[in-house]
């Protein structure tokens, strides 16, 4: 059953199961985010999508290879370039600007430490290179004054990697995720209640809605 | 060189109405079920949830993964078109004021498609405040005059909750409310503890089938993005919906009102608008004018038709149109629930809003401040959506991952690790009180700007009060021990004290903004009579947040749904009466 049908037969259905299943099970083919903008909102998307692309191949590439070391394919899930992060981060500094001078900024940055460790810029590493030079701006708590605003361009990376990650199709599936479906709310789950040693009281059992 | 007309519309409605939110949806749909002929001006484009709602999208289907932009500050899938700014729009502030920030929407059914349906009856002290404390004045009605008409709202739009028989918080006639959710128990325990009530919320959701027009919730969790079902209230699904279908109603939308046009003896003769699409202006004349264009826009309309019986604006012969501008205070903490790191996954998304919340507890005789504030909570595994795990170097040093130590920061298959065993342990808690009404709290017409329409706009003029203050300072301290007795680990809103008013919020910024056309019994000081009338001007009405002498702790929607609802069988009777 589409989407479109579904959500009409809950309209005139108080539940049935199998609306509810149809609707769990519900296939990728949504109405595009665009149909309901305004023609504000349509111009301005517009106007983004046909601008020139703000990262170039070095930088994107320098984005890549940190998006998968900050996210990278474990025994849950992808990576972030599975995820689509990098082209996520390409759209985001577009869309909030402030994202652009600490992003470019800081990729300069790691580009010039990386050279004068290694005499290579950073996507020209080896992996235990670039770990190394990561490893001196990951851990804000221990890394050295001088690496400071490299510290906090991670950060910043960190950030937007984890967040592009974890609002893709594949980040929300690994992060269990069960929502955003129909259903019947029916309360904590029995077991959970017990894990907490939390009970619903007679009152809250007799007036609350109940399936 | 051409001329600029003003094209008036043939027909002669019965009523005009601007604004086709909670007020002037209700004033539409009660005048076309009694066979009125109304026309409805909404300044926005056509709205309908079934049709526009983002409901059920998941993040990835937006760019921005449901980030907030100008065009939508709640989100990318929230169901509201603009709110803080308005291209085009300007409004502006006076020096040495608070920032009064002010929200509008655009569309059919206004801001009622995104709110948050917490759907609370005033209780009897709420309309006789002065009478108690002093402050501030009583309405010129009290809750007897609008309890029939809470009693007619909470069946024909529906709304859950239970009867506690608290004195001020009224039993209404309720649809049953949905258990609590995992935070919810843990907040109501912690609270409930230290004599501090949480009880069923009050929203406007239906947990049961209602009529044949709506479905019933399914627990997305969504109401922010309107109901594609109308499984909550929206003005434009439960009222402007039917109302144009009794065939009584002309609905005009994109039409931005400029002024009340009235006669040489000063009554209304309708609205003039100019046509965003054609950039003309047209007019429509009616018998009664009924302005809901929500409380700012319409003293704003008021104050720029002027004419020689109206020479302060129009029902502005006390001068306090624009005045007495109040809003719900609001300040805010939030932490984390260690017991609820690594928590088992299940959907918990339950309704659009808190399944439980506090009213009101204490007696004010006995605080440093007049008025009370509710509480509502939040929490829980929520979808993800733009800003979703980032500051994670904040968290998983200071607490252990799974039982290992680790160093705050870090990235890889570590930093997934922490990502879930966070996930689902944040949670939240805000106040929403009533502030004093004070004259010198105010919107008036900047005399140097217009809008891209060439319609003067307003400027603003707002302060907090100590009484304000104090109320906030008293929300964060109970917060704060809420928090303590859950073993919640607060994380924000624990850092504010008086230099910054205890975190309290900007006027406007909590989005109950009231009071400018206030009702009461001396024409001296109020605009409108005990129907919402206006005093110098008898066919010309106001059915939205400006009607209100005062504001309460509670959100002012239902208020303004029965009000507008009591003043449209008014209209209905004076014109029957031919009195008006």
């Amino acid at each position: 059953m589409d989407r479109r049908n579904s959500i009409k037969a809950l309209f005139f259905t108080s539940f049935s199961a199998s609306v509810l299943m149809a609707m769990a099970k519900d296939p990728k083919t949504t109405i595009a985010l665009d149909e309901d903008r305004m023609q504000e909102e349509k111009d301005y998307l517009a106007k983004i999508k046909a601008g020139p692309k703000f990262f170039d191949v070095h930088e994107m590439s320098t984005i890549k290879v940190l998006a998968d070391i900050i996210m990278p394919k474990d025994k849950v899930s992808g990576s972030a370039t599975d995820a689509k992060v990098p082209d996520f981060i390409e759209f985001i500094v577009k869309d909030m600007p402030e994202h652009q001078v600490p992003v470019r900024g800081g990729l300069k940055w790691l580009d010039r430490h990386s050279t004068n460790k290694h005499n290579k810029q950073f996507v020209a590493c080896t992996p235990a290179e670039q770990i190394g030079i990561v490893n001196e701006i990951a851990y804000p708590k221990k890394a050295k004054p001088e690496v400071s605003q490299g510290v906090n361009f991670f950060n910043k990376m960190r950030d937007l990697v984890t967040t592009g990650f974890y609002t893709s199709e594949i980040g929300v599936k690994d992060l269990g995720y069960m929502g955003n479906v129909p259903n019947q709310w029916n309360g904590v789950p029995a077991d959970v209640l017990k894990q907490y040693g939390l009970a619903y009281t007679d009152k809250e059992n007799k007036e609350c809605i109940s399936y | 060189m051409s001329q600029v007309q003003v094209k008036v519309a043939p027909k002669k409605y019965d009523a005009v109405i601007v604004g086709s939110g909670a007020g002037g949806g209700m004033a539409a749909y009660v005048l076309a079920k009694a066979g009125l002929k109304v026309c409805l001006l909404e300044a926005g484009p056509d709205y309908d949830p079934a049709k526009n709602s983002a409901q059920l999208k998941n993040p990835w289907e937006s760019p921005r993964r449901g980030a907030s932009s100008k065009f939508r500050p709640f989100g990318e899938f929230d169901g509201c078109y603009w709110g803080w700014e308005i291209d085009g729009e300007p409004y502006t502030q006076t020096k040495g004021s608070d920032k009064f920030e002010w929200w509008r929407a655009r569309m059919v059914g206004g801001r009622t498609n995104h709110w948050g349906r917490i759907s609370l009856r005033f209780g009897p002290k709420d309309f006789k405040r002065r009478s108690i404390d002093g402050l501030g004045d009583d309405w010129p009605i009290g809750y007897e005059d609008v309890k029939p008409y809470y009693d007619k709202i909470d069946q024909l739009i529906g709304v859950y909750g239970t009867n506690e028989g608290l004195e001020n918080d009224p039993d209404g006639i309720f649809l049953p409310p949905p258990k609590p959710r995992l935070h919810e128990l843990m907040f109501k325990k912690a609270a409930t503890g230290i004599n501090i009530p949480v009880i069923p919320s009050r929203l406007s959701i239906l947990t049961k089938k209602i009529n044949d027009e709506r479905g019933v919730c399914f627990y997305c969790g969504q109401c922010n993005r309107s109901c594609k079902v109308y499984g909550d209230f929206s003005s434009s699904s439960v009222l402007v919906k039917p109302a144009i279908m009794t065939g009584n109603v002309d609905l005009i939308t994109g039409a931005m009102a400029r002024e009340v046009i009235t006669d040489r003896e000063g009554k209304a003769v309708g609205i003039s608008y100019v046509n965003k699409n054609d950039k003309q202006e047209y007019q429509i004349n009616a018998k009664v004018v009924i302005l809901g264009a929500s409380t700012c826009e319409t003293a704003r309309l008021l104050l720029n038709s002027k004419s020689q019986k109206h020479p302060n604006g129009l029902a502005n012969s006390s001068g306090v149109v624009g005045h007495y501008l109040h809003d719900s205070t609001g300040a805010a903490m939030g932490g984390v629930i260690p017991s609820l790191f690594g928590r088992k996954r299940y959907n918990e998304d339950g309704v659009g809003g808190m399944h439980v919340y506090t009213p009101w507890w204490l007696d004010n005789k006995k605080l440093d401040f007049p008025r009370g504030y509710h509480i509502e909570y939040w929490g829980g595994m929520s979808q993800p959506n733009y800003g979703f795990g980032m500051g994670m170097q904040g968290m998983n040093g200071k607490f252990q991952v799974n039982g290992v130590t680790k160093e705050e920061g870090g990235y890889g298959a570590s930093l997934k690790e922490d990502v879930r065993f966070f996930y689902g342990a944040n949670v939240g808690m805000g106040g929403r009180g009533e502030a004093v009404p004070d004259f010198k709290n105010h919107c008036k017409i900047d005399p140097d700007v217009v809008d891209k329409y060439g319609i003067p706009v307003l400027q603003f003029d707002c302060k907090n009060s100590e009484y304000e203050i104090k109320q906030a300072k008293h929300m964060k301290e109970t917060f704060r021990e809420i928090m303590h007795e859950m073993g919640a680990v607060i994380t924000w809103g624990d850092q504010d004290n008086a230099s910054n008013n205890y975190g309290l919020s900007n006027p406007g910024n909590i989005i109950h903004e009231a009071g400018t056309v206030r009702m009461g019994n001396d024409k001296k000081t109020s605009a409108l009579n005990a129907w919402g009338q206006a005093h110098d001007c008898n066919n010309l009405f106001c059915v939205d947040g400006s009607v209100f002498t005062s504001q309460a702790d509670k959100n002012i929607t239902w208020t303004i749904l029965a009000l507008s609802m009591r003043t449209s069988e008014y209209i209905l009777d004076q014109l029957k009466k031919q009195n008006i």
